[in-house]
This record gives C-alpha cells, structure tokens and sequence, in this order.
C-alpha cells in the first residue's frame, strides 16, 4: 500500500523536478525569470489551497505572501544569514498573519469576504510604506546578503544557486499539498467547499477548520515572499500590491482550480505568455490577459486541466 | 475651525462621488447577484468619452455631460446582455474573474485610444469660481458635486419608492422567482437598472474628475474603493450605498488632513472594523452573495 501511494504521489512529482532540472539545461541565460516562475508557481499554490479546496474567495493572498518577504528579507538583515532558517521565519510569519487576519476574515461571505482579504493586505501594504525606518518604505528593502546554502553554494550572479534552490522547494511543497489532499484535513476542506452545512451537520467545526486551512495556505505564501526575498535580495512595496493577488489569481483560474497541477501549468503559461507579451507591448498585453480570462470563464469552465480531463472523457477514458 | 470645514466639504464631495459611482454597482450586485468588477469602468469609458467631447472636440460642457451619460447608459445595455447574462447564477470566482477580464478589455481600450496620461476634463467658467456663502467662499464644483449627489439620491428615491418600476425592482430584489411568477419580466428590470447604474457611475466618474483623476487604469486604480462602498453599506440599498460613501468618505479625507503620516490606513480600518461586526454590511440581510 506504502509503494502504491509512493507511486501515486512520487511519480508526478518526480517528473516535475525532471522538467525542472531540463529546464536548468535549456534556458541557461533565463534562470533569473525562470525562477520567478517557481516562486509564483508556490504562491498561486498556496491561493489554489485557499480557494480551489477551500473554496474561500481571495484577492488578498499577497498579504501574506509580502509578510513573509519582509520577514525572511529583515532576518537575513539584522539577524542571521542563513538561507533555510529564513524560508522557516518567513513561513512563520505569514502562517501568524494568516491565522490572526483569517479569524476576523473568514467570519463573512461572498463580497465581504473579498474585501476583507483585499483590506488586510491594503492596510499591511500602508504600513510598509510609512515604517520607511525598518522596511525602507517606497525604496524597497535592499541590503539582503544570503549566506551559501548549506555552507556550500553561494547565490551566484547568474542565479544557478537560486534557480535549483526554489526547484528543491517547489518539489517539496509539491509533495506536501499532494500529502495534504487525501490527508483527512484536505478532505474536509472539499467537504466545507461542496457544503459547508452538511459539514456543520455531521460535526466538522466549520469555521475552525477554514481558518486552519486559511493558515496553512499562508504559511506556503509567506514560504513564497520568503524565497522571492532571498533569491533577487530585494523587498519592495509590490509584495502587497492588490495586483499581485489578483494575477495570481487569474493564473490559477487559467490552469483549472482544485487541482495542483492547475496552479502549475497555469502559472507556467501565464507567466510566459506575459513575458513574450509584454516585451513585445504592454498595452496589447492587457488585450490578451482579457481576451484569455473570458475565453476561459466562457468557453473553458474547468481552466486548461479541465480541458484535458474533457478530452479524457471524449475518447473513452474515465474523467 | 477652517481644517473642520475643509476637511466636511471636501470629505462630503468625495464621498457624493463615491456614491454615485457605487450606487448602481450595490443595487446590481442585490438584483442579480453578480460581483462586478468592471462597474468603474463605466465611470472611466463616461470620464474618457467627456474628455474626447470636451478636449478634443471643444463641446460646451454642459452638452457634452448629458451626452457622455447617455451614451455610457446605452453602451450597457448591449455589454449585459452579451458579456452579463451568461454569469448569472455562477459562481463568485467566475464572475470576479469575467469581469476583470472585461476591466482588462476596457482598461486596453482606453489606453489604445488615449494613451495612459491624465485625461483632463475642462470645467466651465461657471463651476470655476467660487461661490460666497457669507462666512465662507466654496468652490462651486464642491458645491456642484454635492447638490447633484442629493439630486441623485432624491431622484433613486423617487424612483425606487414612487413609481411603478420601483415596485418591480424592489420586488425583484426581495425574490425573484416569486417577482418572476406574478409576472414581472426580471429580465428587462435587470437590463434597465444595470444601464441607469452604468450611466450613473459615468456621471460619478465625470464630476468626480478633479478627485479621482481620469485615466486609463482608473477601474483598477478605485476598483477597492468602490468595492469597500459597496461591501460597508451592503448590497441592494441605495440607503446603504449612500451612508457608506459618506462615512468612508469623510473618513478618508479626514485622515489624510490630519494624520496624512498614517495614509490609507483609517479607511482601510474602518472596512475591516464594521464588517467585522456586521459581515452582510450595515444595511445588510442575512444571505450571501
């Protein structure tokens, strides 16, 4: 049962990290934007936890995903230059604001939900900007020197330490959403998505196990900020931006919600047709984000990984 | 005493803008249950088409401004049943994200039209100056912007209490399906109510100029803004719409008066504090969205 598990959970994953290193190869002069392509993917991850399992409504996950960037970025500043040590505060540090802003925020519904999570990170935002003395305020915290990871690989110029490491983290996180998923909390968090009454009905604390999972996703957030903050040693005041949330958002739709793989490929295509879009001119980017998100709602309900499992079950397979 | 009133006059202005902004989004929202991010857009396509009417073409003002509303009023009605109809009845997430899409489409528009500067909007000489009160001078577009606000709210309250329409819409609200079955054609009081919305955030968004600066990404800009109006004051209530564009309003302008150290965070505190307490917000009933 062990090795059938092993094999379920194992093999993707596996493949993922393969994926990853051929990228490595390929693309040796992109590693700085391919690996803000894993650090997203890890955000849009912890959002597709809140809102495809969990089914709560967020534009706000930036709160935690830039509670952790600022943590892991002052830590490596004044306290210890330690790579991993930081990724565990800055996860820490965006569980904690999680926890503490889901225990007001997931006591509303629908739009009340959504500006509330909108609110939380506009107000940390404010006051990353005026707490200029410790954040930097508008300049960005800059300063940030990683000490070599395990004493070993430094963070070299052309961002090979960086790159590897967020593939090391991303397959690791991978593994534990995977973990989660079919662990009796992440059933329940289906469960609540589905109907939150018949929950309540047979004995599950609703609301207790939302702010759970509310925490948990911040924890991989904030992992998230903590990496992005390590890896281009700089903070800025973007880490809040209600834009960030709202992408993320966009890309985990794009690849399908609910599923992990969702938040991968979507992230994945997002974030390249950005690049090759928006060099090319910002104003017909905003055109095609457009075009590609109510091509999606109205055409492709379930996001591209929906459209695979339709295939699946066109030619004769089960969905 | 002078920051009091400064602080009253211009808290008031802005928040009759927010409301006129906002008000057609919560009623839509209470009607048809459809989160609709795109709602400043309609402000920005009313701000955009004045500026190309006044600016561009050298229109008076005050034929340009009708023109400008009606026009965003008949370009809804079109987008609702194309881009609106379909949502109704999904999910929040589907509609938050259709309609960012069409925020985006909107937003790419503009831009491609006028470029991303500041789209100016020239007063007349007759709101320019200043009024004199006795006590005090006030800018007449203050004043303006204040008395159209009460003219609008009078006017929704006309509407919405005293005419036949009203009767349908409220119905509607209350239940739709029972509103459906005595024979009122929801369909049609959706249409109408989403266009008078859309042609109201327009005027909102034109009188509202020398506030909230037009531009291209102005649905983006004041998206959080209308939507907190919208959440605090709880959804279908024109009472609502209005009582919170008012407090939020004065509150936000307050702060940046007084404690212009502390930015944003008054108003963003006040958003969190009642829907803390009252999560369906002020004039809220107990069902979700």
């Amino acid at each position: 049962m062990f090795e059938a598990w092993l094999g379920r959970m194992g093999a993707p994953v596996a493949l993922l990290g393969v994926v990853g290193l051929i990228a490595f190869f390929a693309f040796p002069y992109d590693l700085g934007f391919l690996t803000r392509i894993l650090i997203m993917m890890i955000f849009v991850l912890s959002i597709d936890l809140v809102l495809g399992y969990g089914g709560i409504a967020t534009l706000g996950q930036a709160a935690m995903y830039g509670t952790g960037a600022y943590a892991a970025g002052l830590f490596a500043v004044h306290i210890s230059a330690n790579p991993l040590l930081g990724l565990l505060i800055g996860a820490g540090a965006g569980a904690g604001v999680a926890f503490l802003s889901g225990l007001i925020v997931l006591r509303a519904h629908g739009l009340g939900l959504l500006m509330l999570t909108i609110a939380v990170a506009q107000i940390l935002h404010e006051i990353a900007n005026k707490a200029r003395v410790v954040t930097g305020g508008a300049d960005g915290l800059s300063g940030i020197r990683m000490a070599p990871l395990f004493g070993r690989w430094h963070f070299d110029f052309i961002g090979q330490t960086g790159y590897l490491y967020a593939l090391a983290v991303l397959v690791l996180v991978m593994v534990f959403l995977r973990a989660l998923c079919v662990a009796p909390l992440g059933l329940t968090a289906r469960g609540i998505h589905e109907s939150p009454v018949r929950m309540a009905a047979i004995g599950v604390p609703v609301y207790g196990r939302r702010v759970l999972i509310y925490t948990i996703a911040g924890g991989l957030a904030g992992l998230a900020g903590a990496l992005s903050a390590q890896v281009t040693a700089l903070v800025s005041l973007q880490v809040f931006s209600f834009s960030l949330s709202a992408e993320a958002v966009v890309m985990l739709i794009l690849g399908g919600t609910g599923r992990l793989w969702g938040a991968i490929f979507g992230t994945a295509i997002f974030m390249v047709i950005h690049h090759l879009a928006a060099t090319a001119d910002p104003y017909n980017w905003l055109f095609v984000i457009g075009i590609l998100l109510l091509g999606v709602v109205y055409f492709i309900p379930g996001g591209l990984m929906g459209v695979r499992q339709r295939l699946r079950i066109l030619f004769g397979g089960q969905g | 005493m002078g920051m009091v009133f400064n602080i009253a006059l211009d808290g008031l202005s802005y928040g009759m803008v927010l409301f006129m902004i906002s008000v057609g989004l919560s009623v839509t929202l209470g009607l048809m249950r459809v989160i609709n991010l795109a709602h400043g857009g309609f402000a920005l396509l009313g701000g955009a088409l004045m500026h190309g009417l006044t600016f561009q073409l050298g229109w008076p003002f005050a034929l340009a401004l009708p023109v400008s509303v009606l026009s965003v009023t008949l370009i809804a009605l079109p987008m609702e049943y194309v881009f609106f109809r379909p949502l109704y009845g999904k999910g929040d997430l589907t509609q938050v994200l259709a309609t960012i899409g069409l925020t985006f489409l909107m937003i790419a528009f503009v831009n491609w039209l006028y470029g991303s500067a500041l789209l100016g909007i020239p007063l007349p000489p007759s709101l320019r100056g200043t009024v004199d009160l006795g006590l005090r001078t006030l800018p007449v577009q203050r004043v303006a912007v204040i008395v159209t606000g009460m003219v609008v709210l009078g006017a929704l309250y006309g509407l919405i209490e005293r005419t036949r329409f009203g009767i349908w819409l409220r119905a509607s609200v209350d239940n739709r399906a029972a509103a459906e079955a005595l024979g009122i054609n929801t369909r049609w009081v959706f249409a109408a109510t989403f266009a008078l919305g859309a042609g109201l955030a327009a005027l909102g968004g034109v009188l509202g100029a020398e506030l909230m600066p037009i531009e291209a990404y102005y649905p983006l800009r004041y998206l959080v803004v209308i939507l907190a109006v919208v959440a605090v004051g709880g959804m279908g209530s024109v009472w609502g719409a209005w009582f919170a564009a008012l407090g939020l309003g004065l509150i936000d302008t307050a702060a940046r008066y007084a404690l212009p150290d502390f930015g944003t965070i008054f108003f963003f505190a006040a958003l969190i504090v009642v829907l803390a307490l009252r999560p369906q917000g002020l004039s809220g009933r107990a069902y979700d969205v």
